[in-house]
């Protein structure tokens, strides 16, 4: 039940890209056509769900025991990073239709901030959440990433049939989109 | 180009925020107020300026193929300067900013102006790179920031400008994609003009 | 290759083990300052402080009880206390309680909630915390009017307001249960 509830939470209630405003770049840049969102939102699954792991382990029993916390940003940046190199070589040599899939997106998502944010976040101490639960966390807060790419490539690809002010095109008109996204969004906000 | 375009290019014509659309998440996260605008923009310009001057000093010395991990250790270096330092001096700002600060080490404006520019450039130039772009990055974030301040709150820099609540949409999620979105419009307009002339 | 990046990272982290022993002070007379400044704002002119810390009825970490006294008299205990049940993360607020358990005033330390909607709680935002200057625990129900309480809601931030009352319940709980020895150390 707590597991359902931290989903639902992550997705809906505190969506880490209509209220925590995380992951924002990939979200316009990416979200042009809906199959390309997909794409992007399988590999940022994929990363976010193993570097929470790995970073969750990092935190608890190497940089607490040392009472190093103030290398968290450093090594965390660095894990994500070496952490989409690896599964990119693995990606290649196991599975080269997922690598076809995902491949592209992959580097992209070493500056993807939902990544690091969502591994910062789930060792908060506030959460206290234990190892599965903050790997439930991020696969919750990556469902949510998911959801919203996904519905706002579907409203972009309409958008672009439609005929905008000049100085609206592009940029502007999708950041008002989002805004109204978000609006709705909070709907959700008394849920859990 | 002249050091002059070089500083000035941030602020109109590339705007990391409003042109090239780079540390959105920053921008947008922060802004409920003028003052955290400012305070993240000049924030991330240290970052910014520090990581252009080292990585412009050892451009030479670093093999190609390390070049990107070795730039992702010195700016998260500085960025957790940055993170510490703030939260020794000003505790109320490292507060309000939040998890922002140690995520500025993912804000593609710090890697791409160490990739793109200071690894090709002197030392010189890469300054003036950094604090052009901080200070352009700074400029949008204000800017952003008190637009939502004055229209959500009726405030600017925390001062009352007329009495009541405001339109509280533009404090909330909503009123930060849709005050970016006319900022980056008006932005279009003004480089447009611009050019022309 | 790999020497030069052993090498990068190296200075990184000698930069920062130095940088973070340089600012370690600061940060914690920064933290400290917070929480004086936060006891004399929910407690009277006091001279002496005494801090002690007891287990809250619920809730799994202890409180920090500061007992407050002037002239030798017991004037008061400022109360570090806090909830799990607030909007995004843990809220943490210090309640000043007067001897017979009447809240005095209550500020916040650290909360997360939605700038414009559960920032109210901060005396600088606006005025809602004010409602509890006075209040009276045991003979007024410390909840909000939808939960069939005496406290009014924050609009559009039932859940904030919820998790306030919540943390200076919490608060007051642990005030009444240790009564006697918060009473009997008083004096000692």
């Amino acid at each position: 039940m707590e597991y359902i509830i931290i989903i639902i939470g992550a997705v809906f209630v505190n969506n880490i890209v209509l209220a925590q405003f995380l992951g924002i770049c990939p979200y316009l840049g990416v979200s042009a056509k809906v199959s390309t969102s997909i794409g992007m939102s399988g590999a940022v699954m994929f990363v976010m769900t193993l570097a929470t792991l790995v970073t969750f382990l990092i935190f608890n029993y190497i940089l607490v025991p040392f009472n190093i916390e103030y290398l968290q940003t450093i090594s965390y940046i660095l894990v994500v990073a070496s952490l989409v190199q690896m599964v990119e070589i693995i990606l290649k040599k196991v599975s080269p239709a997922l690598y076809q899939a995902l491949g592209i997106f992959l580097p992209l998502i070493v500056t993807n901030c939902a990544i690091l944010g969502v591994t910062i976040l789930a060792v908060r101490e506030d959460f206290g959440f234990n190892l599965l639960e903050g790997v439930v966390f991020a696969i919750g807060n990556a469902l949510g990433f998911a959801l919203t790419i996904i519905l706002f490539a579907g409203i972009r690809e309409h958008l672009e049939l439609v005929d905008v002010p000049k100085g609206m095109r592009g940029a502007p008109a999708a950041l008002v989109v989002a805004g109204i996204l978000a609006l709705a969004f909070m709907g959700f906000a008394n849920l859990v | 180009m002249g050091q002059l375009q070089n500083f000035t290019k941030g602020f109109v014509k590339d705007n990391p925020v409003f042109v090239l659309l780079l540390g959105l998440c920053p921008a947008l996260g922060v802004t409920t107020s003028a003052f955290n605008g400012l305070g993240m923009g000049l924030a991330t310009t240290f970052v910014l300026v520090s990581s252009n001057i080292v990585v412009s000093l050892i451009k030479n010395l670093i093999p190609a193929k390390v070049r990107i991990p070795s730039y992702i250790v010195v700016i998260a270096s500085f960025v957790t300067i940055t993170d510490l330092v703030m939260e020794a001096y000003m505790p109320a700002l490292f507060e309000s900013l939040g998890l922002f600060i140690p995520l500025i080490v993912v804000n593609c404006l710090v890697m791409g102006r160490a990739e793109a520019f200071a690894s090709k450039n002197n030392t010189w130039s890469a300054i003036v790179d950094g604090f052009g772009m901080g200070l352009g990055f700074s400029f949008a974030l204000t800017m952003l920031g008190g637009l939502r301040e004055i229209l959500g709150a009726g405030e600017i820099f925390g001062w009352s400008l007329f009495a009541g609540d405001g339109m509280l949409v533009f404090v909330l999620a909503p009123g930060a994609f849709i005050g970016l979105g006319y900022l980056v419009a008006l932005n279009n307009i003004v480089k447009e003009r611009l050019e022309r002339r | 290759m790999v020497l030069t990046l052993m090498i990068v990272a190296a200075t990184a982290s000698f930069t920062l083990a130095t940088v973070y022993n340089l600012t370690k002070e600061p940060i914690l007379r920064a933290r400290e300052a917070t929480r004086q400044e936060a006891i004399g704002m929910v407690l009277p002119g006091f001279d002496e402080l005494r801090a002690m810390s007891f287990m809250p009825p619920t809730g799994s970490d202890s409180l920090e009880f500061n007992l407050a006294f002037k002239d030798g008299a017991f004037i008061g205990v400022a109360v570090g206390t806090y909830t799990g049940m607030g909007y995004s993360g843990r809220i943490r607020a210090m309640v000043g309680l007067s001897p017979d358990g009447k809240i005095i005033d209550v500020v916040h330390l650290e909360h997360a909630e939605t700038p414009g909607l559960g920032d109210k709680i901060e005396k600088g935002k606006s005025d809602w915390s004010d409602q509890f200057q006075g209040f009276d625990p045991g003979e007024q129900v410390l909840r909000v009017r939808q939960d069939g309480g005496d406290i009014d809601g924050i609009t559009a931030a039932t859940i904030t307001a919820r998790a306030y009352c919540d943390a200076i319940d919490r608060a007051y709980q642990t005030f009444k249960k240790h009564h006697s020895d918060i009473i009997n150390k008083k004096t000692e």
